[in-house]
């Protein structure tokens, strides 16, 4: 009878807890691209990346929130903030962060956000996700080596070649 | 929950990079841009994975993981390149090649 009522009704919880994490990641990423300060800017992203691993996670995608965490909180986030330091003498705020004509960038953005929200609402309207447990490993283990087992091969290749152009790139002769 | 959550969240953080993109001076800024481009389509990938109740969405996601983080690698050694050849890493002065 519970499970005959939430499955054609909506998850209030689900939804309560979407739109909290969904605001939390919307002024985090206002702010990624409005501060002033480059470090905050970089901790303003660990912000929007922890919310949308959040988003992963009631979207029944545990393994991809835990990927989430390790490789952009733990790595990514590493990454920018030593690119941050060692291409910045001072710390803290400073002037000229943005373009001179940088006022072309809002009617852009709001233009681009009418045009892909229309389009959202037009064609999912009212479609409901359904609700599931979780996605099991296992699935996505025999998805990755079997069926997309040529594309995570030229993956493993990018990371190889990415590694190695960034030693070649960054080395001091 | 509705599909079209997803898809708006997607949207509103993907305009936001595009503005960031746009709008940012410093190289750096504009990496972080497009990580926020990036975990928009993550969310649309995951959100459409649940919708049709396969692990594919999910598989790309991960993919999409992984290249943005090899980007991430690539474009912050070519930023500290140019630091040290230029001591800046403002993209306007990068301009030798306009015409």
């Amino acid at each position: 009878m519970i499970a005959q009522a939430s499955a054609d009704s909506i998850n209030v919880a689900q939804n309560v807890g979407f739109w909290i994490v969904g605001a939390l990641m919307i002024v985090s990423a206002l702010s990624v691209v409005t501060t002033k300060n480059v470090v905050h800017a970089a901790l303003w992203l660990v912000l929007v990346l922890a919310g949308a691993a959040g988003q992963y996670v009631l979207a029944a995608a545990e393994f991809v929130a835990v990927s989430q965490v390790l490789v952009y909180i733990g790595a990514v986030m590493v990454l920018f903030l030593f690119g941050i330091m060692l291409t910045r003498a001072q710390i803290g705020r400073e002037r000229g962060l943005n373009n001179a004509n940088w006022g072309i960038g809002i009617p852009v953005a709001l233009v681009l956000l009418g045009l892909l929200s229309w389009v959202a609402i037009d064609a999912f309207g009212d479609q409901k996700l359904p609700d599931r447990g979780p996605t099991p490993t296992e699935d996505i283990a025999d998805g990755v080596l079997s069926p997309y087992l040529v594309p995570f091969l030229a993956l493993s290749f990018i990371l190889l070649a990415a590694a190695i152009g960034a030693i070649v790139l960054a080395r001091k002769d | 929950m509705l599909t079209v959550n997803f898809l708006l969240l997607g949207a509103v953080l993907f305009c936001i990079g595009v503005f960031g993109v746009i709008a940012r001076r410093n190289a750096v800024m504009v990496l972080m841009s497009v990580e926020l481009i990036l975990n928009a389509v993550n969310l649309n990938l995951i959100a459409f994975a649940l919708l049709h109740g396969a692990v594919d969405g999910q598989i790309f996601a991960l993919y999409v993981i992984a290249v943005a983080a090899a980007e991430v690698g690539v474009g912050l050694a070519m930023v500290i390149l140019v630091y040290r050849n230029r001591r800046s890493i403002s993209l306007d002065e990068l301009s030798e090649m306009h015409g």
